[in-house]
């Protein structure tokens, strides 16, 4: 399946939810939170949230930063 | 000595510390670690990013504490209404919290604030039930908005992000301090720890500041000369300084000197 991940285009290849995608890609930061077409997707809800082919994902996580 | 110390609220949660710190332009994530810790924050602000794909699954979070420390995740580099307040909602999901810090930058070469946007974008936030704490400029009237918008403190920048030109327009952040009830944060523009020193002064709640100390050539002592130069300020506004005087006002008693 094709998705766009953080910009990038991308094969995957046995992922169904969000869920299944962030242990697809071995997703290990601490701290991450995922949109899907824009939508920001809450915790919880990854397993049951199912992609689809062409779908844009955010993938996010904390880095150092300032203002 | 023991004096009566007074904290530092920010909506439900209290602050030993009026410094807040940044986690960005260290040399490492160790001597983040190691500055932020000799800095005496307790609330310390993160970017949100995308996840590199593939790459090195390092993360600043793996460096500090949560039990430690507030986490105030920003919206820095976002220009739009839409991306400020998605990344918030995304720094919520991720476990960030929900104290956010709002930016919505108006112009790349200033880094100066959208006022308008930075309004609209925390109007929705509060809504959704965020602590909203935006960088503005250190304009009254905004402030006053941003306020009445039901954000949870103002951060008015005291000169340009990065510029360490220090405080520019004190006489601003007075008319601020007296304008608006919820605590003033100044964000952005310090330089050096007299400059800290003497917004701390001013009576403003606090300071957040990245550059100051990350940048100097020895960031740990800095973020040494900071946390004092905080503290010093504060101390200096609650114990009242004396009025300014033209004229000299001798601290000597004039009875009993010798006469020639």
């Amino acid at each position: 399946m094709k998705l766009t991940i953080n910009g990038e285009n991308r094969e995957v290849l046995k992922s169904q939810t969000l869920a299944d995608l962030a242990h697809e890609l071995d997703i290990q930061a601490p701290n991450f939170a995922m949109a899907l077409n824009q939508q920001v997707i809450p915790k919880s809800k990854y397993a049951t949230t199912p992609i689809q082919e062409n779908d844009q994902v955010e993938i996010v996580h904390a880095v150092g930063g300032g203002v | 000595m023991e004096t009566k110390k007074e904290f530092m609220k920010i909506g439900d949660k209290t602050f030993k510390s009026r410094l807040i710190v940044g986690t960005g332009k260290y040399k490492s994530f160790d001597e983040t670690r190691q500055a932020i810790e000799i800095s005496g924050a307790e609330m310390v602000t993160v970017a949100v990013r995308r996840i590199e794909l593939d790459k090195n699954k390092e993360s600043i979070l793996n460096h500090l504490d949560p039990k430690k420390y507030t986490f105030l995740p920003n919206t820095a580099g976002c220009y739009t209404l839409k991306e400020a307040v998605m990344t918030c909602e995304l720094a919520r999901e991720a476990g960030l919290g929900n104290i956010v810090k709002v930016e919505v930058i108006g112009d790349e070469k200033t880094l100066f604030p959208d006022n308008e946007a930075t309004l609209e974008a925390s109007k929705l936030l509060v809504k959704d039930g965020f602590h909203v704490l935006p960088y503005c400029t250190d304009d009254v009237i905004i402030c006053k908005k941003l306020e009445d918008a039901g954000c949870t403190a103002v951060m008015p920048l005291a000169a340009p992000i990065g510029s360490g030109l220090g405080i520019r327009n004190p006489y601003n952040l007075k008319l601020i301090l007296e304008a608006v009830k919820v605590p003033v944060i100044v964000d952005a523009g310090v330089g050096t720890a007299s400059d800290a020193s003497r917004a701390m002064e001013l009576g403003v709640s606090g300071i957040l500041m990245n550059t100051a100390i990350a940048g100097a050539k020895d960031p740990l002592k800095m973020a040494l000369a900071m946390k004092m130069a905080v503290e010093c300020g504060r101390l200096a506004y609650e114990a009242g300084r004396i009025p300014k005087k033209l004229y000299a006002s001798a601290s000597s008693p004039l009875d009993g000197l010798i006469e020639l």
